[in-house]
């Protein structure tokens, strides 16, 4: 609040006047700043409608720095001819003094001094004329006072151009008395007291409102990771829909459960040293079911359950090597081993959790992401099933508009790749794969003939990346994380549209 | 997924027809190709090695398509365009037939049985009376590429070898020798080499070092000869410069050597499959047709369609595979032409159908399977925990399961051989050499890299580290952590114990000795000495807190006291 002296000096010259002030003539005429009076009309804008104050704008004529120095010690020419004795002056003299330059041609211009170029010991500068009548100092001494209306467009412009004017526009307030006008000012109390509420004297006060432009007070408290809210997100999709979450808390893996388990070939490029990171300690799982074991190797070198194989010497090493995961696909594969263990009944299961890629990395990729799984193990499951299993799973997520491409997937077989469409990018995108496992997969588990497995996945990254904006996935994911972005983050509820719109 | 460049203009001459870009992506999207970039020779010179490489460039529009991993035989703008026009109606299936020559023996490859030791299978065909032009020679060097490339991973499975027959005569033999007693004038060369020699000249050689060390240790190199000692290559390295061919070639001789029987015979039967529609007569080239019979039911049940066994069969044709109704019940014929090496089960040519049909014109079905859900207990418990330490006042952090050895040793003044660590063998970077036994180094590193942010940082994760474990099948396993740290002006000892309290309560444990948790003073080297203790629960330690020694918090770039905690949550299941 603008200090009270002030406030009711205000108001005296409002009193006084019948029209109205402007806070700028009162600023001169007290001899303050202008702020205070600007500030003043705030404080009493705050206390209701004492005063009214209309904002205006008006442009006038400042000096600038350089113009002020002028209007002080003259123009750069007038220096230059003060400073010319009788005898001349070297022209590399002149030029030493920090007007020097801008003077001598200005002076030049204006027929003050002449150079003699042919004079000994170097060209020469000399008086023209006795003595000068400097206008640029003058018409600035104008303006300083106040008086520069009495100068033409003309003459200010050029000022402007030598950058020793500027106008400047100022904003003022047109004060007039508001409809409870006093030129006494009651005190507002700021807030509600417990003493007002037990005397009751709240009554008889007068309450200062509040800003509600402002902002609120920040609340002290703890943050959930955006990753992890989508992750919440989709583990309530699955849930809602009946999948029962698989145990993927093993971010080892042995080839065989990774890759061979899933008809995977040997030789897959994905089994390379640039794709997936192999263990150095404990380089080899030492225990697999040794049955189960033969079969699968059977079935990638020679064929069986309707398959001509592979037809390739596969080899126990390979698929003891020890990995860490590339997909939970190798979870779903010891699931439904175990499954095949027992007497089948139908399953529904999904997991959202890390797998690791020794891929090139980029701000989008990185080489551990979090896929999301879901496998359905039924029998007679078709491939229309599968579609409509994605249809539900995806609408859940507020993506209605969605479509198959054809794939390849070495373990699923047909496979699909599911696109939906994006309304802000007007085009088809990518948004997850899917497929029906192959029976050289499930055959040899020794899960019924008649059942059929349909699966799909998406990166967790992905979604959670488009939902909050973020570019460059290190900003989200891992260390370097932006904590701010994590504060600021909203909760994650993409669904579908509810039932009321 | 390999990508193909083919000549837009030339593939819209061989479609009958032109498309537009968009027309030209659904057509794709429909058959399980991506239409994946147009540009020029010109725009990716200009791309990779700008502006001015370029301007002499061709800039023909370049369609470049994705292709699936499995199709080797959509690999080249002849392959593309049959499959495309089969597909569409416009082309019968090609019969591929094999011709004996008109004069004399079919030709004969000998193996000899030094090659077993190093490169044992070989397999060859040849082409008679082709025709090439310099695209059609272009692509067939292409094709080479791309199934080097691919199925033939780089040329380590098969190495494919192209002659011009009538610079050389059969039989030949395929053989091994020291590399001292080979030399012949390779490829594009003036003078002989021996095989020794070439090794260490194609060191440098951008494009052929990568295939080196194939056979650079073996004893023996593999090698073809003529009938009268004319090198025909050395596979998988380089072919002889006497038998190359030319757009002048009239009889190609094509040889695969390989590793993987199997996939030599893929890998010719393409070769020759692609290009016999140049012969003097088309598709002339024998190969094993493989007849399947399988149910329209099956087809019908699998995808979820209900169409007669003539229209299935007809869906077929159109994926390439000839077939028919058999007149028996609902039974079909599908003949698989050497061309689809990918057919190796009847749900492939299920899954041929189920394309054919058009996968989005399949009716969407729900399945009746009935479940109850269940939630993984370990991961119940987390979310929950999760969403009451927040409510504490801590932010959620979210770090690397993989990170350096320093991270999880040196920087917490620990060894790196006392820790139960899993390591990895062929890490790119130090980031990736080790799973992480502790979550505490991420924790550190996320307040390192947000220290413009106000103080106090109070941050916890709930996640996995990996031990090693003998009792598991792999050796390992993954233990769940709660780790949480308080990083201000004061070391804060009291904030993080409060948390453990508070935790506890969450877990409805009890502060007591015995059946409840207290904390007992302990001695550890990532701690401030005396200001660290072990956390007990019914008579078990499952964590540790405390102040952080101050040379943990220089190592990790940090200058304020920190305290810290962490410890097991699996023995609260």
């Amino acid at each position: 609040m603008a200090d009270t002296g002030v406030l009711e000096t205000l108001l005296q010259r409002v009193e006084k006047v019948d029209d109205g002030v402007d806070s700028l003539a009162v600023a001169t005429s007290l001899g303050v700043d202008h702020q205070v009076i600007v500030g003043a009309v705030k404080s009493l804008q705050a206390l209701g409608d004492v005063i009214s104050a209309e904002l205006r704008s008006s442009k006038h004529w400042e000096l600038t720095e350089e113009g002020t120095e002028i209007a002080e010690q003259g123009s750069h020419e007038s220096r230059v001819f003060s400073c010319i004795p009788q005898e001349g002056l070297a022209q590399s003299e002149l030029m030493k003094l920090p007007f020097g330059k801008i003077g001598f041609s200005k002076a030049m211009s204006s027929k003050w001094i002449r150079v003699d170029k042919a004079h000994e010991g170097g060209p020469r500068i000399f008086r023209t004329v006795e003595s000068i009548d400097d206008q640029v100092r003058e018409k600035l001494l104008l303006v300083q006072k106040g008086h520069s209306t009495q100068l033409e467009e003309k003459e200010k412009n050029e000022l402007k151009k030598r950058k020793l004017l500027s106008e400047v526009t100022v904003k003022s307030y047109w004060i007039t008395k508001g409809n409870s006008f006093s030129t006494t000012i009651t005190k507002q109390e700021t807030e509600l007291t417990p003493e007002m509420i037990a005397s009751g004297n709240w009554k008889e006060k007068k309450f200062k409102p509040y800003n509600f432009e402002a902002m609120g007070v920040a609340p002290d408290c703890g943050h959930l990771h955006p990753l992890m809210k989508v992750r919440t997100q989709f583990r309530q999709i699955f849930l809602e829909m009946g999948f029962t979450e698989m145990p993927t808390n093993n971010f080892i893996e042995s080839s065989f459960w990774n890759f061979d388990s899933l008809f995977q070939p040997q030789q897959h490029p994905a089994r390379d040293q640039h794709d997936t990171f192999f263990l150095s300690d404990p380089a080899h799982a030492h225990e697999f079911p040794q049955d189960y074991l033969e079969r699968v190797k059977k079935v990638h070198s020679e064929g069986g359950y309707g398959s001509q194989g592979y037809k390739y010497d596969w080899k126990i090493e390979e698929a003891q090597k020890n990995i860490l995961r590339t997909h939970t696909t190798a979870v779903s594969a010891r699931m439904l081993y175990k499954l095949a263990q027992q007497k089948f009944t139908p399953v529904k299961y999904f997991s959202i959790d890390r797998v690791f890629r020794n891929e090139t990395l980029d701000a989008t990729h990185l080489a551990e992401f979090h896929q999301i799984e879901g496998v359905v193990a039924d029998y007679g499951l078709t491939l229309g099933d599968l579609m409509g299993v994605l249809h539900q799973f995806f609408t859940k997520l507020g993506i209605t508009k969605l479509r198959f491409k054809p794939a390849y997937n070495p373990y699923t077989e047909p496979s699909m790749e599911v696109f939906s469409y994006h309304e802000g990018l007007k085009k088809w995108v990518e948004v997850g794969n899917s497929g029906v496992f192959r029976p050289e997969m499930l055959l040899p588990m020794g899960l019924p003939e008649d059942v059929s497995v349909i699966a799909w996945g998406l990166s967790l990254e992905r979604p959670t990346m488009i939902k909050y904006g973020i570019n460059n996935i290190r900003e989200l994911v891992g260390h370097k994380v932006n904590l701010q972005m994590v504060y600021d983050s909203p909760i994650c509820r993409s669904g579908p549209p509810t039932q009321t719109e | 997924m390999p990508t193909v460049g083919v000549k837009r203009d030339l593939l819209f001459k061989a479609l009958g027809r032109s498309y537009t870009d968009e027309e030209f992506d659904e057509l794709c999207f429909e058959f399980g190709l991506e239409l994946d970039e147009i540009t020029s020779e010109k725009e990716i010179i200009s791309r990779e090695q700008g502006d001015t490489k370029a301007s002499g460039a061709s800039d023909v529009i370049l369609y470049k398509i994705d292709v699936p991993a499995n199709r080797y035989d959509l690999l080249c703008l002849e392959g593309l365009v049959r499959g495309l026009q089969v597909f569409k109606n416009k082309l019968e299936v090609p019969r591929y037939k094999r011709v004996s020559p008109l004069s004399g023996e079919p030709q004969k490859l000998i193996i000899t049985k030094e090659t077993e030791a190093v490169r044992p299978h070989a397999v060859a065909a040849v082409l008679r009376n082709i025709t090439f032009t310099q695209e059609r020679y272009d692509s067939f060097i292409e094709l080479q590429e791309k199934l080097h490339q691919n199925i033939c991973r780089k040329r380590s499975l098969v190495a494919i070898g192209t002659h011009d027959l009538d610079t050389i005569s059969g039989p030949f033999t395929y053989t091994a020798k020291r590399p001292g007693d080979i030399s012949f004038k390779p490829l594009n060369q003036t003078k002989e080499y021996t095989a020794t020699q070439l090794m260490s000249l194609y060191k440098t050689d951008s494009h052929l070092r990568h295939y080196l060390h194939i056979i650079e240790d073996k004893p023996l190199y593999p090698v073809i000869y003529d009938s009268n000692g004319v090198v025909l290559s050395m596979p998988p390295i380089i072919n002889g410069d006497h038998s190359k061919i030319s757009l002048k070639t009239k009889n190609v001789f094509i040889e695969c050597t390989a590793t993987d029987q199997t996939k030599a015979k893929t890998v010719l039967d393409m070769m020759v499959t692609m290009f016999s529609e140049y012969c003097a007569q088309p598709f002339t080239y024998e190969l094993a047709y493989r007849k399947e019979k399988l149910s329209g039911k099956f087809i019908n049940q699998k995808v979820g369609i209900n169409e007669s066994t003539e229209k299935i069969a007809h869906l077929l044709t159109r994926m390439c595979l000839l077939s028919q109704a058999t007149g028996a019940g609902d039974e079909i014929e599908v003949e698989i032409p050497p061309t689809r090496s990918d057919i190796i089960h009847a749900c492939d040519i299920m899954e041929d159908a189920a394309i054919a049909y058009g996968f989005n014109n399949i009716t969407r079905t729900t399945p009746r399977t009935y479940t109850v859900a269940n939630q993984f207990p370990l991961n119940k418990l987390t979310e929950l925990l999760r969403q009451d330490l927040a409510a504490a006042g801590f932010t959620e952090a979210l770090n690397f399961a993989l990170c350096s050895q320093e991270d999880i040793a040196e920087k917490l003044g620990k060894k790196i051989s006392e820790m139960r660590a899993v390591h990895i063998s062929n890490p790119k970077t130090a980031e990736f050499q080790v799973a992480r036994t502790t979550l505490l180094p991420g924790l550190l590193k996320t307040i390192a890299a947000n220290r413009k942010m106000p103080l106090p940082l109070k941050l916890f994760e709930i996640s996995d580290v990996v031990l090693k474990d003998e009792t598991k099948d792999v050796g390992a396993r993954n233990s769940r952590r709660f780790c949480a740290v308080y990083y201000n002006k004061s070391p804060g000892f009291e904030v993080i114990h409060g948390l453990l309290d508070r935790t506890m309560q969450l877990l409805e444990v009890k502060p007591a000795r015995g059946e409840g948790y207290h904390i007992q003073t302990a001695d550890d080297s990532t701690f401030f000495p005396g200001r660290c203790a072990d956390i007990f629960v019914r008579g078990k330690n499952v964590g540790r807190l405390g102040v952080l020694h101050p040379d943990v918090i220089n190592r990790f770039e940090l200058t304020m006291p920190c305290s810290a905690l962490e410890m097991d949550i699996e023995p609260f299941l």
